[in-house]
């Protein structure tokens, strides 16, 4: 039988703002599989984002949801979380939002080692101002601020989570939907912070600067970039040139945040 | 029995006064002379099963109280100007998405790093215009050690009932003067708690103003599953950009401070009833002003102390009045010129207006206001 999303969907929010090609539905429709996949308590879940074509994704589901104001969702979502930490706490944005004016809540979020999910909407650009590049904007790549081509070096997310201290990081692409309700399902269920990065495509903004000729196109870039981490171990440095690992890049326990903070109220109480 | 007491500074009777009011969760940035608030939050917020933590900036800091209090927590954060500045947009999505908040400001020299140690009056229009957008404000004002512990208090209490971020500004010498404390029993003062919903989930909206203009507001993790933005919206909190629709959340934003002025405002008045120079002053300047006024008075001359503990929104009809029963309205700041500029518009030129600035980091003696008072006379 088909997947019900009503069933996590608010009645009369759609449609969507997303353009035509955008990936961020099916992501969208990947988070809401996770989240059945994982069984969560509807009032017991938060949404949390910032701003831009995939903070808009809260106002469409039917949870506690939160969107703020630009590059604060982790902020925001930490003191959801350390109120109350048996909320599952989700957040949601695109690359800019969460790696340039948000990147240091998402680094210190990720040093907390904070149980939180994160999904970051990659998709190289800033989309809903109108196509500026973010740190995401491949290196010489068009945006409407960097007509000459994007002098910028581009952020790996993932990497930059997995240094920064994030316990789970994974990363798949729009191509890949159905794996990425798997790796969001995997990082809810992960103790401590955990980063899904998906990269997907904004046809309207980027797709058009940068000579993909369809959406089908930019897709068919997604499918071929991606490569496995289990097959790249047995690829030569040449032949991962210009791919980008997918699956669970990164995966360990540690201390989380709010358990710590458990143990200093134990502390404070005289245990 | 005798009441508790102790001898304190200011910014730990901030913090303690948070705790008698029920604050369960404090978030942070370090920023001088606002740091001893934070540390006593840490300590003691852990007792009480409550949560502290030091966020990594300003902006982190503010998000996460707006966060926690949306999970029905009472929160706290406190800074100095600087670090208000950094907080503005947030205290902006505070205003818009009405969630409760109290944010303490021990005010220093500025602008910029200023003056970190020195004690500065200079963020007072800040509390009021320092976001962007319309909308309402409420600060407080406290000047002395007692005080601070009971308008933060009081300043929960209006941060819950008016569904809002209230600020608590005091200046660096009431922050960290050490006076001696007597700490009100349980029950003594007032506790405000929020109003949460009445009706069943399925009939929630965040912002239904059938029930006036200060709409209940649900916890997050409660059943109550609704949807909160920085964005213009409707009643039921999701966005719009119906002109009708943004034009009443507008202004029932700031009408629902506008018709609670009685309820929010507070002064103090010293010798005012036959005053023929009144000295408007706030915080430790309150006290320099209250010594110029006995002083004045042993010499003939009727002085009276208008002293606002609310200075947001400002005590208009009072002052009003004060501009057409007396010769003069003096005012004395540690800034190059902020509240008298609203004296000055609340006067209406019914009386003449004096202004003593002083921004070098040393308080307002009471010298120089009995200079100022007589130079007017």
């Amino acid at each position: 039988m088909a997947f019900d999303y009503d069933k996590y969907l608010r009645p009369g929010k759609l449609p969507h703002i997303w353009c035509p090609g955008c990936g961020h539905g099916i992501a969208m429709k990947g988070l809401i599989r996770a989240i059945d996949i994982c069984g969560l308590d509807k009032n017991n879940t938060a949404i949390v984002s910032g701003i831009g074509c995939a903070s808009r994704l809260p106002g469409y589901v039917d949870f506690n949801t939160l969107h703020t104001a630009h590059g604060r969702a982790a902020a925001f979502a930490t003191g959801v979380k350390m109120a109350k930490p048996e909320m599952n706490v989700i957040c949601v944005g695109g690359d800019g939002d969460g790696t340039a004016i948000g990147g240091n809540h998402f680094i210190h979020a990720c040093r907390r080692n904070i149980d939180m999910t994160y999904v970051i909407f990659n998709n190289s650009i800033y989309g809903m101002t109108g196509g500026q590049f973010s740190p995401c904007t491949p290196t010489g790549a068009k945006a409407s601020t960097t007509v000459y081509g994007n002098p910028d070096p581009t952020f790996d997310i993932s990497k930059l989570a997995i240094g920064a201290g994030a316990t789970f990081v994974a990363r798949t692409t729009a191509f890949h939907a159905t794996q990425i309700d798997k790796l969001i399902a995997e990082g809810i269920k992960h103790k401590g912070m955990a980063v899904i990065e998906v990269l997907d495509d904004c046809p309207t903004t980027y797709g058009r600067r940068n000579k993909f000729r369809s959406v089908v196109d930019m897709m068919k870039r997604l499918k071929d970039i991606a490569v496995p981490v289990a097959a790249a171990s047995k690829m030569t440095a040449e032949q991962l040139e210009g791919k980008v690992l997918t699956g669970v890049l990164y995966k360990e326990e540690k201390p989380e945040y709010c358990e710590q903070y458990a143990q200093v109220i134990a502390k404070a109480q005289g245990a | 029995m005798a009441k508790k007491v102790a001898l304190l500074q200011g910014n730990e009777a901030c913090a303690l006064g948070a705790l008698y009011a029920g604050c369960k969760f404090f978030g942070g940035y370090p920023i001088t002379p606002s740091t001893e608030v934070a540390e006593v939050m840490s300590v003691e917020l852990p007792k009480v099963g409550g949560k502290f933590i030091q966020m990594e900036d300003e902006i982190a800091a503010m998000a996460s109280v707006i966060g926690a209090s949306l999970t029905g927590a009472k929160v706290l954060t406190a800074t100095s100007g600087p670090g208000v500045s950094l907080k503005q947009e947030l205290i902006g999505y505070a205003c818009i998405a009405e969630v409760p908040c109290v944010i303490i400001n021990v005010m220093r020299g500025g602008p910029s790093t200023g003056m970190p140690t020195g004690p500065g009056q200079s963020d007072v229009q800040q509390a009021k215009w320092g976001t962007h957008g319309d909308h309402a404000a409420i600060a407080l004002v406290p000047a002395s050690c007692q005080e601070i512990f009971s308008e933060t208090v009081r300043a929960f209490n209006l941060a819950e009932k008016y569904r809002m971020p209230v600020q608590v500004l005091f200046d660096e010498i009431v922050g960290h003067s050490r006076e001696r404390i007597e700490f009100p029993e349980p029950g003594d003062l007032e506790v405000i708690d929020r109003q949460g919903p009445t009706v069943p989930p399925e009939e929630y909206k965040p912002f239904d103003t059938s029930f006036g203009d200060v709409p209940p507001l649900a916890a997050f993790g409660t059943g109550y599953r609704f949807h909160v933005t920085g964005l213009n919206k409707a009643q039921d909190g999701f966005p719009t950009t119906k002109a009708s629709l943004v034009d009443d959340e507008q202004r029932r934003q700031i009408r629902k401070v506008d018709a609670a002025q009685a309820d929010i405002e507070k002064n103090e008045e010293y010798l005012t009833e036959d005053a023929e120079i009144v000295i408007f002053a706030y915080g430790s300047t309150s006290r320099s002003a209250r010594y110029a006024v006995n002083e004045l008075r042993k010499e003939g001359i009727k002085a009276g102390l208008f002293r606002p503990i609310t200075l947001w929104p400002f005590p208009e009809k009072r002052v009003a009045a004060l501009a057409k029963q007396a010769k003069a309205i003096i005012v004395p700041e540690m800034n190059l010129g902020q509240m008298v500029l609203e004296v000055e518009r609340v006067a209406k030129g019914a009386c003449e207006i004096g202004f003593l600035g002083r921004v070098d980091g040393e308080p307002i003696n009471p010298g120089q206001i009995i200079d100022k008072v007589k130079e007017v006379k």
